[in-house]
């Protein structure tokens, strides 16, 4: 365990009610300013393992350490823990009642109570820092997939997490709109935003991570820099999911 | 037809119409607060109110009104309580009206989507800011039309109040036939009173559905994408 270490899960354990188990002893850390890419074939956990670091999952045993403190202790502190830690959903979810600058200053003003006037001025930074300023007094049904994507992107930045999570976020959009979302990501990556990114995005996890971790079965297989793990994987299991891109690459 | 006669009730029909509006109107009132409370315990999960909740939900819808008013009225005299004719009305409404608005509440609650309420959570918002600012918006947006529903069936339901001797709209119908036997005359005011008194606001509920899906959701003429 390293001191720097932002993130640090210990022997992370959780099976549903079923007794089947989604995550059988992850343990893995990242450093502050890190983007690590997880990949993995459907139902591998991947998706459960970051619900988890939101604490939107309960899990069986193991420790999640943010900042050296365990989160999963006092169940009282989800609320403050999940202000430090972002998460973007792969169907946006923004929220249908409310324009977009009224989604993304909801939070700033309702859980940090900061003041409103201050939260737009960031709000509006942000938005027009994606791309997104003329939409903001818009309402998110009015928006594109892509569109909808950056400003719940921006939603939780305005919140100053100290981690992000990104699931899936492009998985629910069109071809043409992915790369817009995917740049957004890109930029907050070389701007040191330390994030933990689930996506099927192969080109874009390579170009994007410091470090891919591949997972199959609950476990973490592979773990390795991403020019690495796409060359030359090590396990067996990771050659085979990789295969399978370059098939649907080809069929293309 | 007598339209003498006709012309000479409706002072009479306009008192009971007002009576009938009134006691509607505080009916419900108190019904969407006992409909937003049930919603309350059922979304917080509060045990033992919860349960209470069901069973109130429950007993109200599955037992018609009138019979509700007979035990309000006779019943609970014998026990010492004595109500009057008004205080019976309104409470049976209420009583009736509160399960069906919370039913409207639950079935406008159950269709935002969980995921919905994690996005809340996980920008740090606590379990109550996610039902004030999250849920409630939409689900009441998504059950206004069971709002406007419940609200006409309940006005229309308050044509059982002169079972419990309140002057009300029937009761003065029937008051006329007693005394001139001029049937259809009276039936007559009968129907365009209660016509009077529940088009607009059928017409009112259907402008304020239209009007709350395009502000609270965007214009539909717009959308582009998804």
């Amino acid at each position: 365990m390293k001191e720097s270490s932002i993130l640090q899960i210990n022997h992370l354990k959780k099976s549903y009610e079923d007794g089947l188990a989604v995550l059988k002893d992850v343990s893995f850390s990242m450093e502050k300013g890190e983007v690590v890419v997880i990949v993995g074939p459907s139902g591998c956990g991947k998706s459960t393992f970051l619900r988890c670091l939101n604490l939107l999952e309960s899990v069986d045993s193991g420790e999640i350490l943010l900042n050296g403190k365990d989160i999963l202790k006092d169940r009282k502190e989800a609320y403050a823990v999940r202000q430090k830690i972002g998460m973007v959903f792969q169907s946006y979810e923004l929220f249908p009642h409310m324009t977009i600058l009224e989604n993304v200053v909801l939070a700033p003003c309702l859980v940090q109570k900061r003041e409103k006037a201050q939260a737009v001025l960031e709000a509006e930074k942000l938005l027009e820092r994606v791309g997104l300023l003329e939409k903001r007094d818009a309402y998110p049904r009015q928006l594109s997939g892509g569109q909808k994507q950056r400003a719940a992107i921006v939603r939780s930045l305005i919140m100053h997490p100290e981690l992000l999570l990104l699931d899936e976020i492009t998985a629910a959009l069109d071809p043409e709109m992915v790369r817009e979302v995917l740049q957004v990501v890109l930029e907050l990556a070389r701007d040191g935003m330390t994030m933990l990114i689930v996506t099927h995005e192969m080109e874009f996890a390579r170009a994007v991570a410091d470090r891919v971790i591949f997972m199959d079965g609950g476990c973490i297989v592979e773990e390795n820099a991403p020019e690495e793990f796409f060359q030359y994987p090590k396990s067996e299991r990771a050659k085979q999911f990789l295969n399978t891109f370059h098939y649907e690459a080809l069929e293309i | 037809m007598d339209f003498g006669f006709i012309r000479e009730s409706i002072p009479l029909y306009v008192d009971a119409a007002l009576l009938t509006a009134r006691i509607a109107l505080i009916g419900i009132l108190l019904s969407g607060m006992i409909g937003f409370i049930c919603c309350i315990i059922r979304v917080m999960r509060i045990p033992v109110l919860r349960q209470a909740a069901a069973a109130y939900i429950e007993l109200s819808r599955n037992t018609p009104l009138l019979v509700q008013l007979f035990f309000l009225y006779f019943g609970l005299p014998r026990v010492g309580i004595v109500l009057s004719s008004e205080a019976c009305a309104v409470i049976g409404l209420a009583f009736l009206g509160g399960s069906y608005m919370a039913e409207a509440f639950r079935s406008g609650m159950d269709a935002v989507s969980k995921v919905q309420i994690e996005s809340g959570l996980s920008l740090g918002m606590k379990p109550m800011q996610v039902f004030f600012h999250i849920m409630l918006p939409q689900a009441v947006t998504t059950s206004i039309p069971v709002f406007c529903a419940n609200i006409i069936f309940l006005i229309k339901e308050t044509s059982v109040f002169s079972a419990v001797a309140l002057a009300d709209l029937v009761f003065v119908a029937k008051d006329l036939i007693g005394i001139s036997y001029r049937t259809d005359e009276a039936l007559l005011m009968l129907v365009i009173a209660y016509l009077i008194l529940l088009l607009p606001i059928s017409i009112i509920c259907s402008l304020i559905e239209r009007r709350v899906r395009y502000a609270e959701f965007g214009n539909a003429g717009v959308v582009s994408g998804h």
